[in-house]
């Protein structure tokens, strides 16, 4: 491990290592910081080639002891080429970072990951979370895995698949007569009075968040240690986008990758629930919270995204943009990618692609740009979302006649 | 009868320890003078320079965001709780 210690991501302020997740000072965020010289020294492309196959291949870059990991197999997901999906946007080279492929179906396995291996490490007893549905389902599973007792809290109107498959590890389920953010507020409150409680996105989101740098990590790798041109990335607390800026840079500064090589980064919003993207939009630094959010995709209803003026600078910045998509859209979004490169994402990953449809007609992200998109979710968790959207097809008698009378009919 | 005021663990090395603390005020915005005076530092760590909440500070009124409400000049009624919630969590 080469962490240094913890810093505020927005006044600097410096403290040691421990389970603290806001500056004394100022409130903001904390953030992980490591001597990148030693780490240097540690990691290359064979030490990490001859890692595990999932995110602790990248252990030197993350905060917490990998030899007391806990550990499903998350991250280390394909990056894929796709060649139909880019003709169908007008796009040149396309890539989508599979994230279905994560041992609960989401990128929060990642986090979560890392969350409880580091809380196992401070000596916390029991694994709770806030959640819009995926990080109740890695919380619940990763604490099985280790032995962890484990309490989610969620607002009462998520899917059903993303509640079942919390409890059936275990889990206590509570759900909340609220929005995600209630529930978040709840759980802020309930820190302070159950001490051994490893709220892994709330007292460890110092560390739950750094999981998220391993998908630039891996992106980097992928791409044989080279660097996209443009990343389009879903916005909900906004720690994913600002974590992949901060896993390429520092990719850079360990000599991985060319100091400085940062791709553009754009965020995905719905238009239910898009603090983040009106922000963008109106050119203010700092976004309006949105009180009730209405959008298919729960997954990403935040209203009040913790890093989401983090999200506009970093954009900014590597001169991304944040834009949002319909329901309508997102829905469509997820029928092309499955329709075109055989990935069934939820509602999440419609919300990237619709997105990155309307950002590649406006020219903002371009043919001749090397292009990864996130796709962060299973769309299994989410299926009653899209199944309304798609044909129905009355039964047909199994003989030869009526079904090639059909089929003929459809080619028709 | 007079609002209670919920003090974060950041805050508590203001108040001696204490987790609450009470004072009488009409609006969210006389709260925090209240607890200036009482506890002197308080006005420094939830408002910014320009005298606005700042950002990563968020402040309820039993159930309410005060974001959603008139902000500082948000009435508070005896009874009522003042929440001081900092950077909710995400995801």
């Amino acid at each position: 491990m080469f962490v240094e210690g913890l810093r505020c991501t927005d006044c600097a302020a410096a403290y040691a290592a421990e389970a603290l997740h806001v500056c004394d000072r100022c409130f903001a965020p904390l953030e992980v910081a490591y001597d990148l010289e030693a780490a240097a020294r540690a990691i290359s492309p064979e030490s990490v080639a001859a890692g595990p196959a999932s995110l602790w291949r990248y252990s030197a870059l993350l905060p917490a002891d990998p030899r007391g990991r806990v550990d499903l197999g998350a991250g280390f997901t394909p990056l894929i080429r796709a060649d139909r999906l880019a003709s169908e946007l007008g796009l040149g080279e396309l890539w989508l970072k599979n994230d279905t492929m994560n041992p609960t179906g989401s990128f929060k396995d990642r986090v979560v990951s890392v969350a409880l291996t580091k809380a196992r490490e401070l000596g916390f007893k029991v694994a709770a979370c806030s959640s819009t549905g995926n990080l109740a389902n890695a919380v619940a599973a990763h604490a099985a895995r280790a032995g962890m007792r484990a309490v989610v809290f969620i607002p009462e109107d998520l899917e059903p698949v993303k509640i079942a498959a919390t409890g059936v590890y275990g889990a206590t389920v509570v759900r909340l007569d609220g929005t995600y953010d209630d529930a978040a507020r709840l759980c802020s409150e309930l820190i302070e009075e159950l001490d051994d409680w490893a709220f892994v996105n709330n007292n460890l989101r110092t560390y739950y968040s750094e999981g998220s740098k391993t998908l630039a990590f891996e992106i980097a790798e992928q791409l044989d240690w080279s660097v996209p041109d443009h990343v389009v990335v879903p916005v909900a607390s906004g720690s994913q986008l600002t974590k992949i800026h901060k896993g390429f840079k520092e990719l850079g500064s360990v000599g991985l990758l060319e100091e400085g090589s940062i791709p553009r980064l754009s965020g995905a919003q719905a238009a239910g629930c898009n603090p983040v993207a009106a922000a963008f939009e109106s050119g203010v630094d700092s976004f309006t919270p949105v009180r009730r959010p209405d959008t298919i995709a729960k997954s990403l209803a935040i209203g009040n995204p913790t890093d989401g003026d983090r999200v506009l600078s970093s954009v900014r910045s590597t001169g991304g943009a944040v834009d949002d998509v319909s329901d309508a859209g997102i829905l469509e979004g997820i029928r092309l990618l499955a329709r075109t490169e055989g990935i069934f994402a939820e509602t999440a990953g419609g919300v990237t692609i619709g997105v990155l449809a309307k950002l590649a007609a406006q020219g903002i992200v371009r043919r001749d740009e090397r292009v990864v998109a996130i796709i962060s979710g299973n769309g299994l968790k989410t299926v009653e979302t899209v199944a309304p959207a798609l044909p129905r097809t009355d039964p047909v008698k199994p003989s030869l006649d009526a079904v090639l009378a059909l089929l003929t009919e459809g080619a028709n | 009868m007079a609002v209670t005021v919920r003090i974060p663990t950041q805050l508590r090395t203001l108040t001696g320890g204490a987790n609450r603390v009470e004072v009488s005020a009409g609006t969210v915005g006389e709260v925090i003078q209240a607890l200036e005076t009482s506890h002197p530092g308080f006005a420094e760590r939830l408002l910014d320079d320009h005298g606005h909440v700042r950002r990563y500070v968020n402040l309820f009124v039993d159930d309410d965001d005060i974001r959603f409400e008139d902000g500082l000049a948000t009435p508070i009624k005896d009874g009522q709780t003042l929440s001081v919630v900092p950077a909710v969590a995400g995801g």
